[in-house]
């Protein structure tokens, strides 16, 4: 059992607030990503949930445990680094069963769980080699079976796939979801990669300029953003924005069309909907298309609609021309609303 | 036609470059070998030989002047002396160079940047600037004239090197070994044994060599320093200078014969110093 509490974790680098406030709870053997754009403070929260970083208030509880004035070594964690961290001078054997023989295991306790990760990567015939003698990909697998090893309580892993090739990584994100699902560790994943968030979380957590903005499943954070931020980051192209004004209880005036929406006061608000839910149809958006790339499985056409950037993913049997003007009608329960003082929501 | 007259010229150039770096490397190795040899020969030269002109080509072996050193009195304690006093100087200066390094490349401090530039101030004074305020200050304490004290003083001198080359050593193992080692299981102190440490153990070494050489090397503050208990060069310089010619050469030879089989011997870590891969 290690369920993970993070309670009002702040952190500050002299003048500069890395972290904000933070309250996370992580269940057990969940499969948490903090997800964001470089230098939102993900890192430096796994960090201090690693014991590598200390934060400036708050406390981080691992299974029930208070473990903030712990050192790395006595919080049931292992991590796995963005630059692999393989020990250069050790052979793969030496490396996985480096954290072991420093618990002071048995001699075959530690050959039979170097085996076992080492099989469960598919590194057993590299047992013998060197770091400098293995390609970026088997140095991750090392990196991997030596916290797995460990058979720690929580594993942290700091974008672990981002120095791997598009294709090695696509391989090693379905493996290592495998991997660890069987595990039944908890696992808490960085990454800035949004693919890699939707495909391997059980819950993404997305930061932004040192706040979790919104903490759910990768369908709901896509589905309904808790935040402009959230639409505008999630997703590839992102949800589209066009400002919308009041034009009667639950009646909005999008682009010269009147849209049902919610029933809200006087001001404002942010009509958002993403490109692939939108159809050619009679009435709708009229939006000039501006370009064209057909994509294989679709076709991503980016307009314009009264001098906003508009994109629409359509199918790929449609030929659109480039100044053509389409009328594009979105699904009405796809539509999402954010009130542009706030940036949130508005249901 | 155009072609092959382009190809030829490539030849050329390529021909032509490989003459000039074949001939600047036995212009390296003839300005560092040519002075050894004509060392070597009047070392084993008689009297005779080495103040007649022209010179021979070959050593006679004549031992005359080396036996003439061997049996001078005074010579094999000043060897002892400089043996000593450059082995305290290596370890000394690795002892408080090395955590230097470490703090300079893995933390960040107030003062950081002039601490580095201090360091490297300690090398902007001359010498004998530094040595009679030293000497007056080693006869009060009771320091002058003995081994430990010159080593001090050496130490004093080899120190910058010491922490910059360990510096650089430090920042070239990433964090995240050491990191990753904390998370393993491993305190700052079992973190650095067990993975650093076997990491820069071939740069330590050079960076102790080249203390060493400092310490082997150096002749001012010797000589100011010490009466009785001179070091080799100090030891010398202060015999030599009245000595004749043969004497001279058979001096030098035996100030550069040590140095030069050492260096010799841990040539491997020297490479290492500089980054250069020789496995």
């Amino acid at each position: 059992m290690a369920e993970i509490q993070i309670k009002n974790v702040a952190k500050r680098f002299g003048d500069y607030q890395a972290l904000h406030d933070i309250n996370l709870t992580i269940a057990d053997q969940e499969f948490m990503v903090l997800l964001g754009a470089s230098g939102c403070g993900k890192s430096t929260l796994l960090r201090i949930i690693a014991g590598l970083e200390t934060a400036s208030t708050g406390e981080v509880w691992i299974g029930g445990r208070r473990v903030d004035h712990l050192s790395p070594k006595d919080r049931g964690i292992s991590m796995v680094f963005q630059n692999y961290a393989v020990f250069p001078h050790m052979t793969v054997f030496e490396n996985i069963g480096f954290g072991l023989r420093m618990q002071k295991l048995p001699d075959e306790e530690v050959t039979r769980r170097v085996e076992r990760t080492a099989t469960l990567m598919h590194i057993e015939q590299l047992l013998k080699r060197y770091s400098g003698e293995l390609s970026g990909g088997q140095r991750q697998r090392v990196a991997v079976a030596r916290a797995l090893a460990m058979e720690p309580d929580v594993i942290l892993m700091d974008e672990p796939l981002s120095n791997l090739d598009a294709l090695l990584r696509m391989e090693m994100r379905a493996e290592l979801k495998g991997v660890l699902a069987e595990s039944k560790t908890t696992a808490i994943y960085v990454t800035h990669d949004q693919v890699e968030a939707m495909s391997m979380a059980d819950r993404i957590s997305v930061m932004h300029e040192g706040k979790i903005v919104q903490a759910a499943s990768p369908i709901e954070v896509y589905r309904n953003p808790a935040a402009e931020f959230v639409a505008g980051f999630i997703g590839n192209p992102p949800m589209n924005f066009l400002k919308a004004t009041p034009v009667g209880a639950g009646k909005w005036s999008v682009a010269g069309q009147v849209v049902e929406g919610p029933n809200t006061g006087p001001g404002p608000l942010q009509f958002a909907i993403r490109p692939e839910d939108m159809q050619l149809a009679e009435s709708g958006l009229a939006a000039t298309a501006k370009v064209v790339e057909p994509l294989g499985a679709h076709l991503l056409v980016t307009c314009e609609v009264e001098g906003h950037m508009f994109r629409a993913v359509l199918d790929s049997d449609m030929t659109v021309r480039t100044g053509e003007t389409l009328t594009l009608a979105p699904l009405p329960d796809r539509v999402r609303w954010f009130d542009p003082e706030t940036t949130l929501a508005v249901a | 036609m155009t072609d092959a007259a382009i190809v030829d010229t490539s030849g050329d150039t390529r021909k032509t470059g490989r003459y000039v770096y074949v001939s600047a490397v036995v212009l390296l190795c003839a300005w560092v070998l040519v002075p050894i040899y004509f060392l070597l020969i009047n070392t084993l030269s008689s009297p005779d030989t080495v103040n007649s002109f022209p010179k021979p080509f070959f050593p006679e072996f004549d031992l005359g002047s080396l036996t003439f050193f061997a049996n001078f009195a005074g010579m094999l304690t000043a060897l002892k002396n400089s043996v000593l006093v450059a082995g305290i100087t290596m370890v000394l200066s690795i002892l408080i160079g090395a955590p230097a390094g470490y703090a300079l490349s893995r933390f960040e401090f107030r003062g950081k940047e002039l601490f580095r530039l201090l360091i490297l101030l300690t090398r902007a004074f001359p010498l004998p600037l530094l040595a009679l305020p030293l000497a007056v200050m080693f006869i009060r304490t009771g320091l002058d004239d003995t081994v430990f004290g010159l080593a001090l003083v050496h130490t004093t001198l080899a120190i910058p090197f010491a922490v910059l080359i360990t510096f650089s050593l430090f920042s070239g193992i990433p964090l995240e070994l050491e990191e990753a080692a904390w998370t393993l299981g491993c305190t700052r102190i079992t973190a650095f044994t067990k993975v650093v440490l076997p990491l820069i153990l071939p740069g330590i070494t050079a960076s102790a060599i080249f203390a060493f050489v400092i310490s082997w090397n150096e002749v001012f503050a010797a000589a100011v320093l010490t009466i009785e208990n001179r070091t080799l060069t100090a030891f010398l310089l202060q015999n030599l200078d009245t000595s004749p010619l043969h004497l001279k050469f058979a001096g030098g030879f035996i100030l550069v014969v040590p140095a030069l089989i050492f260096i010799f011997a841990v040539r491997k870590y020297l490479f290492a110093m500089w980054g250069i891969a020789n496995r």
